[in-house]
Formats: C-alpha cells, sequence, structure tokens
C-alpha cells in the first residue's frame, strides 16, 4: 500500500496540480506536500500526491558509493587466491544477473 | 525510468551480495544476522529479486508487520461493512481493502448484495465522488500508514475549503514506530537489525528511528525498493552488527530527508490526534492511530454514522497474526497452501499484495523449480 513512484512534473497548474506521466498515462497529482517542486524536477507519487522531491543529487552520490564499492571488491576479490566465482568483465558479472 | 533503473544494476548487486558474504564470513559468529523488514513492500522486492536465496545462510530475513491492510483489526473491517450498508452511503476504498474478509465476508461480497462501495485510486477520487453525488454520503475508509494518512489529511482540508458536505473518513490510519516497538518489547523474536521503511520514511524521515539504536541497541536502515537499495540496506546492517556499533542508515537518500516531509508531517498534526489502535495479531497498541481531531468531527464517519459491530474473534487456525510480528514464517502456518490460498484467502496475509503470506505463495513455486 505504501508503493510510490517517481516520476517527473510536466506542468504544473495555478492550483498546484501537476500533469504527469504514470505507466504511460498523463495523471494529475496533488503538489500540496511538495510546494517547492518546479517543471521538470521528479517527485514520488503514492495516491495522487507528490509526498518527496526526489534528489538527484543523493541518487548520484548513492550510485558513486556503489561504484566505489565495486572497486574495492573486484580488488579484494583479485588478492583472494580462492576460487574465481566473482572473476571476470564486468559484462559477464552482469550476465549472471540479480533478477532471474 | 529514472531513479529506477540505475538502481537495479545486476553487477553491481553482484558485488554487493560478495561484500556482505566476505564481512559475515570475517565476524563468522554473527553468522546468520537476522533481519527484519518492517514493509510488506520491502517483502515483496526482496523475493521477486531473488535476495534470500543469494544470502542464504548469511542473513535471515523475517517479514514484519508493514501491510496496512493485513494489520486492519477483523472488527475494524466490520465497521466499515456496517458503515456501507446504512442508506446512501457511498464507501469509497483503495482497491486492495475489498477482499479482506472480515468476520463474517468481504467488502466484495456485500458489494454483490447491493452495498454501494467504490474504488478509488486517490483521496481525491473521493472528493469527486462526494462532489457528483450532494445527495449521497461518501465514507472514505481511511487505511494506511504515514504514507497514506498525509493525503487523507489532504483531502479533508480541500472538502474544507470547497464546502463540500458530504465527505468523512472513517480512519483506521496506523503509525508505524509503535508497532516497531511492541515487537521488540514483546521480545518473541530475536532479531539483529531492521530494514526501515522507506515510503513511510519519506513522511517521517530517518530521524524518526533513531529510538533503534538508542533505546534497543538495534541498527537500523532505511531502504528503497530496488536490489541495489536493499543490498546497501543489508550491507549496512551487517557491518552494524559485526562492529557492534548500532545506528540508524539512510541508503534511500534520493527520496528520505533525516527530517521527512514536514509539510505532510504538519497536514498530519492539523487533522488527527494520536491515540490507542487495534493492530491484528498485536492487539490494542498505544499511541499507534490517528483520529480525527474533535473540531473535525463532521468529517469523522464514525462519529457521523455510529453502527453497532460486535466483538469477533480471527478466523480458526490462522497464524496471520504470528506472521506479522516476525515470529513464525508462512510455511509454518498449517492453513498455508493447503487451505488458504490466494483464490481463498483465510487470513489478510494472503490477501493483500504486500502479505507475507501471498508473498511466500507466489514466489516459492519459482525457488522450488530451481535446479
Amino acid at each position: 500500500m505504501c508503493l510510490a513512484i517517481p516520476t517527473q512534473v510536466k506542468a504544473i497548474d495555478d492550483h498546484g496540480v501537476a500533469t504527469v506521466e504514470l505507466g504511460g498515462v498523463a495523471r494529475q497529482i496533488s503538489l500540496i506536500m511538495t510546494p517547492e517542486a518546479q517543471v521538470g524536477d521528479y517527485v514520488l507519487v503514492h495516491t495522487g500526491y507528490a509526498i518527496a522531491l526526489m534528489d538527484p543529487d543523493e541518487a548520484q552520490a548513492s550510485l558513486a558509493t556503489f561504484a566505489e564499492l565495486a572497486k574495492i571488491q573486484d580488488a579484494l576479490e583479485r588478492e583472494a587466491s580462492t576460487g574465481d566465482r566473482f572473476a571476470g568483465t564486468p559484462s559477464s558479472a552482469a550476465s549472471a544477473g540479480v533478477e532471474r | 525510468m529514472r531513479f529506477i533503473d540505475e538502481f537495479r544494476d545486476p553487477a553491481l548487486a553482484r558485488r554487493l551480495v560478495a561484500q556482505i558474504q566476505r564481512e559475515v564470513a570475517a565476524h563468522p559468529a554473527i553468522r546468520p544476522v537476522r533481519l527484519m523488514e518492517f514493509c510488506g513492500g520491502h517483502t515483496h522486492a526482496i523475493f521477486r529479486f531473488g535476495l534470500r536465496q543469494m544470502l542464504e545462510g548469511d542473513v535471515e530475513m523475517r517479514s514484519g508487520p508493514g501491510c496496512p491492510v493485513c494489520v486492519t483489526a477483523a472488527q475494524d473491517l466490520d465497521h466499515a461493512m456496517a458503515m456501507a450498508e446504512v442508506p446512501d452511503v457511498i464507501l469509497a476504498t483503495f482497491g486492495d481493502m475489498v477482499r479482506v474478509p472480515g468476520s463474517h465476508g468481504s467488502l466484495q461480497e456485500i458489494r454483490a448484495g447491493g452495498a454501494d462501495v467504490r474504488i478509488v485510486y486517490s483521496p481525491l477520487d473521493a472528493i469527486g465522488l462526494a462532489h457528483d453525488h450532494p445527495d449521497r454520503e461518501v465514507v472514505f475508509l481511511g487505511v494506511g500508514f504515514e504514507t497514506t494518512a498525509p493525503g487523507i489529511a489532504a483531502a479533508i482540508m480541500q472538502a474544507e475549503q470547497e464546502g463540500i458536505p458530504n465527505l468523512s473518513v472513517l480512519s483506521l490510519h496506523k503509525l508505524t514506530p509503535p508497532a516497531m516497538r511492541a515487537i521488540l518489547d514483546a521480545g518473541e523474536i530475536a532479531l539483529d537489525g531492521i530494514i526501515g521503511p522507506g515510503h513511510v520514511s519519506a513522511v517521517i524521515g530517518s530521524n524518526a528511528w533513531q529510538f533503534l539504536p538508542q533505546r534497543y541497541g538495534m541498527a537500523c536502515a532505511v531502504a528503497g525498493f530496488e536490489p541495489l537499495d536493499l543490498l546497501s540496506a543489508i550491507a549496512a546492517l551487517v557491518h552494524a552488527v559485526a562492529e557492534g556499533e548500532p545506528q540508524v542508515t539512510n541508503t534511500y537518500a534520493r527520496s528520505v530527508r533525516p527530517e521527512g516531509n514536514l509539510v505532510a508531517q504538519h497536514m498530519l498534526g492539523s487533522v488527527f490526534d494520536v491515540g490507542p489502535a487495534a493492530w491484528r495479531g498485536f492487539g490494542e497498541i498505544a499511541d499507534s492511530g490517528l483520529h480525527i481531531k474533535p473540531s473535525l468531527a463532521h468529517r469523522d464517519a464514525a462519529k457521523r454514522f455510529p453502527v453497532h459491530v460486535e466483538r469477533v474473534n480471527e478466523p480458526k487456525g490462522c497464524r496471520c497474526g504470528e506472521v506479522l510480528r516476525g515470529v513464525v514464517n508462512p510455511e509454518e502456518c498449517a492453513l498455508f497452501r493447503r487451505v488458504c490460498t490466494p483464490r481463498n484467502p483465510i487470513g489478510p496475509c494472503m490477501v493483500s499484495a504486500e502479505g507475507a503470506c501471498a508473498a511466500y505463495y507466489q514466489y516459492a513455486e519459482v525457488i522450488d523449480d530451481r535446479p
């Protein structure tokens, strides 16, 4: 029930009602809880209301942390002499994907 | 889709799994690390992306009570059904509530019997219904946690401003931190850490979970719903357990601020008072419910349409309550899969898409079929 979806604000009318696209369909949502949202921003939508303004810098920071972690992990695995379970190029690791 | 796809990178996910395995291997005494994911949305994401199997032996996941439909007490559901049968009432509800069994039937069944039950996507739709049907009384069935309740508060405020008299709310809204406290106070299950609910925390803030390390010495990681979100939360929890340094980590900072959404919190405070609430599986939990303020009593369906509701018992043999408290897994219930299935659900944990029983049922076949 707490499902919420990030989506981009396409337009905002005079009443703080935004037009967004959800699942390929244009919808009107209320920005009453995120009055700072501007056209072009991404908001998190739950039951017709934006409940949070997405922070692109924080998203980038998380991804940068993951990339850094991956580098450290790769270095550790090269050092480890026990087998080569996770060895290989990023693309071969990708094909062992998390989504089955 | 932006803010989603980049958090599904399988190569990075594999590396996070390896990191978790490495950290546990370096601290064998903590193995297996037992974590509770509070949120039903997390339960489904963990199954869907196969995270349980990937971490098997190192990390054990327990589902928590984070499914608003599941924790709605049968008696409260009976209350909603009695209200739907009041002449001239249109009962508006989110879709996931209509199949949940009360003590005698569900909203779906009474709708088939002639009650006017409408499924809406948003509280805004309920305002539209009230506007379009001035001769009827629209009662919105307010179910949900801190994520959902601000939208209901907004709808009530809008109805006040626009002078729409025929909209009221049966507020069954619940607050999540008191339920987390109830689980830890009961001590029925030993946990090492908590995955904090992402979208609840977008409203209440990651700081709302500081009581977990401070009062219970329990690590908490607020997480989003993609594989990298969940794995980085699990990695943070495993690290905190290994180091013996419990703290609150926010691994969903693109959506969750430490202080949360202050506008939404203010709206909650304007419309609701905090009071006791009945939780399925728990009984009454103090200060865990949102009740419409006396100054807005004309928006409170419970006051406007007093109906008599009998005390009821939970379905016989159903262990939903223990599942919600994390004490047993769905497979430990004798009804699971034999009698209780998504087509014939006995308890609410099998009905809701977010229920732990539904998740175990839906994904178990996939797991069994694996070579």
